[in-house]
This record gives structure tokens, sequence and C-alpha cells, in this order.
């Protein structure tokens, strides 16, 4: 299955992690993830004012992009929009929707980029979470599993981008179970977190209130550890940096707090099918590898 | 004949500079036009030939919504421009000390963080005289692909009219300079043959044959000029 990909800046940045686990772990399912030509970035926090239509150019203009693809004959009738990034995702989807259901806006876009093919509404964006639930199956990755995390408790975290507002979501906003299924066909463990789709903080991160995040940061590890986790995954490089990287602040805040691994939900896919080196663990702030040598899970066996 | 040629060569077009009415020969280039029309150059040219970028000019046709950029020296006058020359784009130019510089992912953005603004509305690119992807090379700056924005500057002759029609104010020459700078400095390959030889100069391995050519004729200087092998073009002769 050859589908096209929108990667995003932080995926190329920060989250090189993110990216380089899901194109193995995806090839490994039979995926092939191209990535599209000449993408933008999506605009990195959609507009929630109807009329300020300039800020739903850089989703639509990357959307067309697929539609060109399939022009060009690198897709085959091919109109999901696989993105991993969550928060792009949820920019993408929502302009989508935005677009083809106003056909004002729609028409207004499409005659402002004057020197791009119209918009022709056709592309529906997926989160390659939908992608391994809708068309691959748990069963089916279950079955591709050649080291299950065995011993591994593990808790999912969405965060607001995957599941908010509703029509964008991949699942049920108050009670998702996808993660904890992709979890459990990895052969580890699902913990579930109460706070598991509790606002990280969001951007407060590059403000003057890191605090806010690194508070936020504490309660959600928390309430996976007090479950049992030991490690915590998502699908956001925004997240992940605030539960991440954050857990320097957090230490300072609350004394006797322990540093937790947050990964990325394909670099558990990645470990899992044998390909720890693209896994690329030394991208995490908190370092995942003892815990995982801890389990017997580093030096398992690897896919040539 | 030649006198049919020489009323054709006659032709006169109507243009507007700054709202005036003219009339100037068709086939000028809007530089000349201006000249033609009384105006002289103090600032807004440079050499003529389209390299330096001092010449950007903005217009509109007679019945035509768009906003057109160009070039004055290499742009041809048409009957109904309305036009203005753009002598000097104001934009702020990032101080750092190359030296200094880390040539990481956050180097651009560190200093130019409006990039993050771009809304990828390719105004920019329509704008290029040069025709180079100016968005594409925003846009490969904000996810810290250095090597991408350098490449896809490359061509770039400073003009300014990408950044005066940006919306989101972005003074894209200097981002895709500071690019080319960290590239150069930093990633590009070293060229060896360039090292080797600057090794030999020093080493005084032509200063012979220096000497020779100042002491020669201006005769046969010449000779010796016109008959030079240039590279490249022994190598195609298959
Ligand atoms: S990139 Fe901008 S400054 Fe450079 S040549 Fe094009 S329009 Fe002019
Ligand atoms: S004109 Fe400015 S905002 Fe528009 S694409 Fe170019 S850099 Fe981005
Ligand atoms: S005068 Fe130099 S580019 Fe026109």
């Amino acid at each position: 299955m050859k589908l096209p990909y929108y990667p995003g800046c932080t995926l190329k940045k920060n989250a090189k992690n993110f990216e380089k686990a899901a194109i193995v772990a995806a090839k490994h399912l039979g995926i092939e993830l191209v990535e599209l030509p000449r993408w933008n970035c999506c605009g990195a926090v959609s507009s929630l004012t109807s009329d300020d239509v300039m800020h739903h150019v850089a989703a639509i203009r990357n959307l067309v992009r697929v539609q060109q693809m399939n022009d060009d004959g690198i897709l085959d009738n091919e109109y999901r929009l696989v993105v991993l990034c969550a928060m792009c995702f949820n920019v993408l989807k929502r302009s989508n929707i935005l677009a083809t259901s106003n056909a004002n806006m729609l028409n207004t876009i499409n005659s402002f980029m004057d020197t791009e093919p119209d918009y022709e509404g056709t592309v529906e964006v997926k989160h390659f979470l939908e992608i391994l639930r809708d068309d691959v199956g748990f069963d089916a990755i279950k079955s591709k599993v050649i080291n299950p995390l065995k011993g591994l408790k593990v808790s999912a975290y969405y965060g607001c981008t995957l599941l908010r507002p509703r029509e964008v979501g991949i699942d049920d906003p108050e009670a998702p179970t996808i993660m904890e299924r992709l979890i459990e066909s990895l052969g580890a463990e699902p913990v579930d977190n109460p706070y598991k789709s509790l606002c990280c903080g969001s951007y407060h991160t590059v403000g003057s209130n890191k605090e806010v995040v690194a508070r936020r940061a504490y309660r959600i590890i928390e309430g996976a550890r007090r479950n049992g986790a030991e490690a915590i995954i998502t699908s956001c490089p925004l997240c992940a940096f605030n539960l991440d990287n954050r857990q320097a602040l957090t230490e300072k805040l609350y004394p006797g707090f322990k540093r937790m691994p947050i990964l990325y939900f394909t670099q558990l896919m990645a470990l899992a099918f044998g390909y720890e080196s693209e896994a690329s663990f030394d991208g995490n702030f908190v370092d995942p590898i003892p815990l995982l040598e801890e389990k017997g899970l580093i030096g398992m066996k690897v896919q040539k | 004949m030649a006198r049919k040629k020489k009323i054709e060569n006659k032709k006169m077009v109507r243009i507007y500079i700054m709202g005036k009415e003219y009339l100037v020969p068709a086939g000028l280039t809007i530089m000349k036009a201006i000249e033609y029309a009384g105006y002289r150059y103090i600032r807004g040219a440079g050499c003529r030939a389209g390299f330096c970028g001092a010449c950007a000019t903005v217009y509109r046709k007679l019945g035509d919504y768009k906003l057109y950029a160009n070039l004055a020296c290499q742009t041809t006058v048409e009957d109904g421009m309305y036009l203005v020359q753009l002598p000097f784009v104001p934009a702020n130019k990032a101080t750092y000390d190359i030296e200094k510089v880390k040539p990481d992912e956050n180097a651009i953005l560190q200093y130019y963080p409006e990039v993050a603004r771009c809304v990828s509305c390719n105004t920019c690119t329509k704008a290029c005289p040069q025709g180079l992807e100016v968005m594409d090379y925003i846009q490969a700056a904000l996810r810290g692909d250095i090597k991408k924005t350098a490449e896809l500057s490359f061509d770039c002759i400073q003009c300014g009219l990408c950044a005066i029609r940006c919306p989101a104010e972005i003074a894209h020459y200097h981002v895709g300079q500071l690019a080319r700078r960290i590239y150069g400095k930093y990633m590009m390959p070293k060229a060896k043959h360039l090292q080797e030889r600057i090794k030999e100069i020093e080493a005084g391995k032509f200063d012979d044959e220096i000497k020779k050519l100042m002491k020669m004729g201006v005769k046969r200087l010449k000779e010796l000029y016109n008959k030079r092998e240039i590279e490249g073009e022994a190598v195609e002769s298959d």
C-alpha cells in the first residue's frame, strides 16, 4: 500500500525519531509512506475564526499536492493523506472540513491560489493510527510482531489534538482506546491514565509559563504511574516535548519526582518489529534504554 | 522596405509613470522608457543587465487586476502600463558573526523568527523576477533545512520584491543569504583542488610566468589571449 504522507516541520527537526521509526514500522506492515513533494508548514495552529481564510491556505495547498501526486501518476487513485504529528493532523483535517463544507471559502482559497490547480475537496486527512486500526488491523499488527514487548507497562497519552473537536478526532473523545489497542497488539501491557486527554499545556512551553507545563507533566505522568505505567506513548511532538523535556523542570518543582520515559508510539512499534536502531531512542530526553534493558527488550532480534 | 521598418520602429506605447502619462517607443525596457520620458536614475539602477537587483519595479496593466513585479532593466514596456520604481526596500538584517553561528536546524529561526509567520500564500514566489521558488526556500528555512534554503535561493539578486509583497513581513533575501553563508562555511564539501592551487600559488609556482606576462607587449598579450584554451571547450569535442 502506497500512501501520501505529510511530515510537518517538527518531524524534520526535534522529532526525527518519530518519523524514522514510523517509516520502518510502516514498511514492515507493507505500507510505503511517500512524502509529499513540496509540502509547506500546515499553519501550526488553525484559526478558529470562520472568516479568516488566509490561515487555511497553507493547509489546503498541501492537500492540492495530494491531488497532483495522483495526476502525476505517483499515486494510483489514493487520496488518503497520512499524518503522524497529531497537531498537523488536526490543523489539516480541520481546514479540510472547513473548506469542503463551505463552498464560498473554498472558492476564495482556490481563486487566491491562482498558480495551483483548484482543490477539489477529494483528499481525506488520516492519522497514521487510523490507518493502523482501519486498514491494517490490530490482529494483523500482532501477527507481524517479532519481539513482543512482554512485561512492559505502557500508558497512552492522547492530549487534545487527536480527539478534539469531535468531528476531527480519531476516537471517542471521552474514552479513547485506539492507542491502548496498539500497545496490546505489540505485546506490551496497556495501563489506563485518568489524565490521558488532559491538555499538556501546549504552547505555554515557549513563553514565560513553563511551570504550567511542568505541573501538567507531573499530573499526567503521576496519573499513569499510579496505575503502574513505566512509560508513556504519544503521537504529538509538542506533547512529547512538554512531557519529556519539561521533566527537568518538574523535577525541580516536585522533590522526589522520578523521571519517566516518553516515547512516540512509532518507536514502540519499531522496537517490536525488530528495528531497534531505527527506533532512535537517542532522540528522547529521558533515556528509555535503562527501562527497556531492565525488561530485556534491548538487543533483541533485528530485522535486516 | 527599409522605410517601412523605420515606421514600425517608431511605434509608440502609452505608459504611466507614477500616474503621469507618457508616450514612449515600443520595445524599450522600462528603465530606458523612464529615461526617455525625462527621468534620471540616481538610485534604482546599477548593472542594467539583470544581475544587480537594483531596479525593482511594480506595475499594473490596463484592465488587469494583477500587480506585477519585475526588473526595470529586463522588462519591455507595454501599452497601458502603470508603473513605479522601488529603488530601496526597507528590511532588517540580523547581525551575526558567521564564525560563531551554530549550523543547526534552529540557526535561521534564531535570527529570523518571523519566518514562522509564513502562511504559505506564495505571493513572494509570484513576485520574484528571478523565477525562484521563494516560498519553498522560506518553508525549507522554517523546517531547518539549510542546504535546501541555500540551493533554492542561490540565484537571488536581493531586489526585495518578495519582501515588499509578503503579508508575514519576512525579509526573504536576508534569510536566503544567511542560509547560503552557513551552508558555504560549515556544510558544503570543501573544494580540494582549490586548496591545492592556493598552496601552489603561495609557493611561487606561477611567479615566473606572471613576471613574463608583465613584461610582454600589448600586441603579443592580445594574441595570447585570443589563442587561450577555454576550460570546458576542449572537452566538448565529441
Ligand atoms: S528572492 Fe526576493 S529578493 Fe531575491 S530575487 Fe527573488 S524577489 Fe528578489
Ligand atoms: S509571501 Fe510571505 S507569507 Fe506568503 S508564502 Fe511568501 S514568505 Fe510565506
Ligand atoms: S539594473 Fe541591475 S538588475 Fe536591473
